[in-house]
């Protein structure tokens, strides 16, 4: 499988068939998850906010995941100087960035009516900050370089960097007195009549972002054979 | 339910709405860009001009 994913002309052929599939299982799973998700019953605390169980957790873990998987990209691409790589970390940051930024706003929806506060400094919400801006960040790195072997390295070493962000997201709720609750096991937490569509939600989003991650990294590299046929017509002429 | 009378709606169906449009951007954008892209590979090993 590796493989397959590490050479250029097998990754098109296995995308090509792959990323329509992904899309479609994305698609029932975020269907029914959202719309079983959405018939719950409110909750006895929460009220009718429970409904944003389907939405805002997930994406959270969804801007974590994107980023490993740029941080994960990036690696290889810096090490390996794989050029596959490069173009799937490229890929991911905007998917990441926007799975970010809407679990900061979903989130500050939500702790409005439970905590009476739209934002709050504290370290799980400044840490998710600090994810989104390391997004942002990448993203300027590599579009403010000319030369893409360059801006390729730079972002690539940002990325690998701000992995070490992660561990601290997810355990900022243990080790700091957050506004924010602590963590949860959802399979013993909740109420099965939650924990299903919150699971079914969960596999959808992430079969969503691997579908639409593989669609960019294919523009990726349809972009850089334009550049490189772009190039060489260029010299002819 | 979806009921947009709860006391609470202010607080849910915004956040859903822009999860939506968000989510749309990123649909739309992706298939736009490998669109683009594929299309003008594919016009520059057909040997047209730049």
């Amino acid at each position: 499988m590796f493989q397959v994913l590490a050479n250029p002309a097998k990754f098109m052929a296995f995308s090509k068939w792959a990323a329509p599939i992904i899309g479609v299982i994305a698609v029932v799973l975020l269907v029914w998850g959202l719309w079983v998700g959405f018939h719950v019953p409110d909750d006895y605390q929460q009220g009718r906010t429970v409904r944003l169980l389907f939405i805002h957790p997930q994406l959270a873990i969804l801007s974590m995941f994107a980023y490993a998987c740029l941080g994960g990209a990036a690696f290889f691409g810096v090490v390996f100087r794989h050029a596959l790589a490069d173009a799937a970390a490229r890929a991911a940051a905007p998917l990441g960035a926007a799975y970010t930024f809407l679990a900061l706003v979903t989130g500050s929806f939500w702790g409005r009516p439970m905590w009476g506060a739209w934002w709050a400094w504290d370290a799980r919400l400044t840490s998710e900050l600090v994810l989104f801006l390391l997004f942002l960040g990448y993203m300027t790195l590599v579009a403010a370089i000319d030369d893409e072997t360059k801006a390729n390295r730079a972002g690539g070493i940002l990325a690998m960097v701000g992995l070490i962000n992660l561990p601290i997201i997810h355990y900022s709720v243990n080790w700091w007195n957050t506004l924010h609750q602590g963590s949860s096991d959802f399979t013993s937490d909740l109420s099965p009549v939650y924990a299903l569509p919150f699971v079914v939600c969960l596999l959808g989003y992430i079969a969503m972002f691997g579908a639409l991650w593989l669609v960019r990294t294919r523009a990726e590299v349809w972009r850089r054979r334009a550049q490189a046929l772009a190039v060489r017509q260029a010299g002819r002429a | 339910m979806i009921d947009f009378s709860n006391k609470y709606a202010l607080y849910v169906w915004p956040p859903i709405a822009i999860t939506a449009l968000v989510l749309a951007w990123t649909l739309v954008d992706s298939l736009i860009r490998a669109r683009r892209w594929k299309k003008k590979a594919e016009s520059l090993e057909a040997g047209e001009p730049l």
